[in-house]
């Protein structure tokens, strides 16, 4: 947790800063999220209930579903998108998602990167270099209550 | 690149062009047909603009290369029937019109393998669907990365894709090993299988190699590659002795060292079952779906349906392709599902009609399906999902509760 520059295997998009929202569990814009309320909103995962909204999502792997490659430009097109996305393993999905909304997306670094950064940090993509830079360690400001009991009562309902 | 085919096709080289980059890719290839999962939810009313602006584009505008489509959002025959929204079937409806002009096949299906045309071995393809990915890469020896709606849309353009990923035999070697030894009767016993091996697959970049005594059929490879795919986002498997790349454990591995590998058994698969549980007793609905049911699985279904009558308070969904309704209907197989109770739907999978407002619409809350795809896709949308049989999600819609 001590390094604050890390390179990354591959990257695309412009340079981007911004809070990032970390877990160690995988992504897809399908399974994971309710595009028309900004959150996480299945229940298993550890961003349940959070926003992703002008957040840097940091998260492990692409899972299942191509859908994400469409979603990511319709999120950006609602205004209410993630800022940018890291992940340690990349898969085809994403970087189509990536590069059609033209959103920033760095993977495969020198370390588990759910691990390096925590929620709350900020931190800046130079895809154009590949680095990935801490620019200063921060809180978590933890979950969103009220989202999160709105994403249970919208899952209920 | 300075748009002399057209706007259309200069938008198509950019996108490819960016992710063959990210991915190390040294040129293109060609491709023989491209399938596009374009439903309504993905794209949104932006992406359903994006695709009729191309549409509109007189140069450039246009596949050039055999195209066909995924499920669409919405089976415009059972609108009513299911109360799916007007204004998401209103836009299901454009979509269609512009993917038409464009020159897409509307063939509406996820298992195009089984009923549009099966891919040879070698054949470079441009697929949509992680399912039909799998099973291209897998049981036909053809090669095809994820083809995501926009790189498939871009890949039917230029009739080529960035050459990376599975399409090159490098990238096509076993590296897990997995022995089964359940009784795998079912194919929801198959996606539970799928299902396991997928979570233990770091990513996309791995290659499970299985062994098991009991050699699947069509529908169990599908049930097997469907849960492969969505657990584990796994684009290609062996199966020792059924799949053409691996005639032997040594081929799988291409003469690599084997590694000792993994036992799955029925505890395994037990285990896997009861984690998908709801507290609730009643049963709101049972989807057969995700994929899309052939014409073998339908008749099976019809035959457990055939003459009963489902719960006042449990519906039924089924989901196949055109090609499968039309001799389904010939042949009375929709008519013992209907006759039932049940809903034969067409052209659709249920997790891509916008599932969050079918469950508002209907009340729907507790669901069982003998997908295992589906059980890890729908809690999202609010559902608490129950993996079963084939058999027990009969028994279950007949009761309006639960039976396992």
């Amino acid at each position: 947790m001590n390094e604050s520059k890390f390179r990354a295997m591959a990257a695309m998009g412009p340079t981007v800063a911004g809070v990032a929202l970390v877990a160690s569990d995988d992504f897809s814009a399908r399974y994971d999220l309710d595009l028309a309320r900004g959150v996480f909103s299945r229940p298993g995962h550890s961003l349940f209930g959070r926003s992703y909204v002008d957040r840097i999502l940091v998260l492990n792997a692409a899972k299942g579903g191509v859908a994400t490659s469409w979603m990511l430009r319709d999120m950006v097109m609602r205004g209410r998108a993630p800022l940018a996305l890291l992940l340690n393993f990349a898969n085809p999905i994403m970087a189509q998602a990536a590069a059609f909304a033209e959103v920033s997306f760095m993977s495969g670094f020198p370390v588990d990167i759910t691990s390096a950064i925590a929620s709350g940090d900020h931190i800046e993509l130079s895809p154009a270099t590949r680095e990935l830079t801490i620019v200063s360690r921060g809180a978590d400001e933890g979950p969103d209550f009220s989202s999160m009991e709105a994403a249970l009562i919208e899952s209920r309902n | 690149m300075q748009g002399e085919g057209g706007e259309p096709r200069r938008w198509a080289l950019e996108q490819q062009i960016a992710v063959g980059e990210f991915f190390d890719a040294e040129d293109f290839v060609e491709v023989t047909q491209v399938h596009l999962c374009a439903d309504t939810e993905a794209l949104g009313a932006s992406g359903v603009q994006f695709v009729e602006n191309i549409a509109g584009t007189k140069i450039g505008g246009r596949v050039c290369v055999p195209s066909i489509t995924d499920p669409r959002g919405a089976d415009f025959a059972q609108i009513n029937a299911i109360n799916h929204d007007p204004d998401i079937v209103a836009l299901e409806r454009r979509l269609s019109a512009a993917l038409s002009s464009i020159g897409f096949l509307m063939t509406n299906t996820c298992i195009n393998y089984q009923y549009v045309l099966p891919p040879a071995r070698g054949e470079h393809l441009a697929f949509g669907d992680t399912g039909s990915v799998i099973y291209a890469n897998g049981v036909a020896g053809a090669y095809s990365n994820y083809e995501g709606g926009p790189a498939a849309l871009a890949a039917a353009l230029t009739g080529r894709v960035p050459r990376y990923g599975f399409h090159l035999s490098s990238k096509r070697t076993g590296t897990q090993l997995y022995r089964l030894t359940g009784d795998l009767g079912t194919y929801s016993d198959w996606g539970a299988v799928g299902g396991l091996i997928g979570r233990d697959m770091e990513s996309y970049w791995d290659v499970p190699v299985i062994i098991s005594k009991r050699r699947p059929r069509s529908d169990e490879l599908k049930h097997l590659g469907a849960a492969l795919a969505s657990y584990g986002s796994t684009g290609m498997f062996h199966f020792v002795g059924v799949t053409p790349e691996a005639p032997t454990i040594e081929a799988a591995f291409a003469g690599l060292p084997v590694p000792a590998g993994r036992t799955i058994g029925s505890a395994d698969i037990r285990s896997f079952y009861e984690a998908f549980h709801t507290s609730k007793q009643e049963l709101d609905v049972v989807v057969f779906a995700a994929p899309q049911l052939s014409l073998f699985e339908l008749g099976e279904l019809a035959a457990m349906l055939d003459g009963r009558q489902l719960h006042d308070g449990t519906a039924l969904l089924v989901a196949v392709p055109k090609a499968v309704k039309v001799i389904a209907d010939e042949n009375g197989l929709t008519q013992a599902v209907e006759g039932a109770g049940g809903i034969v739907l067409e052209g659709v999978c249920f997790y891509q009609m916008h599932a969050r407002e079918l469950a508002r619409a209907n009340g729907w809350r507790t669901l069982m399906t003998n997908s295992a795809k589906l059980v890890n896709i729908i809690s999202g949308y609010g559902y608490e999902p129950v993996l079963g049989s084939m058999r027990q999600c009969v028994a279950s819609a007949l009761a309006g509760r639960f039976l396992r």
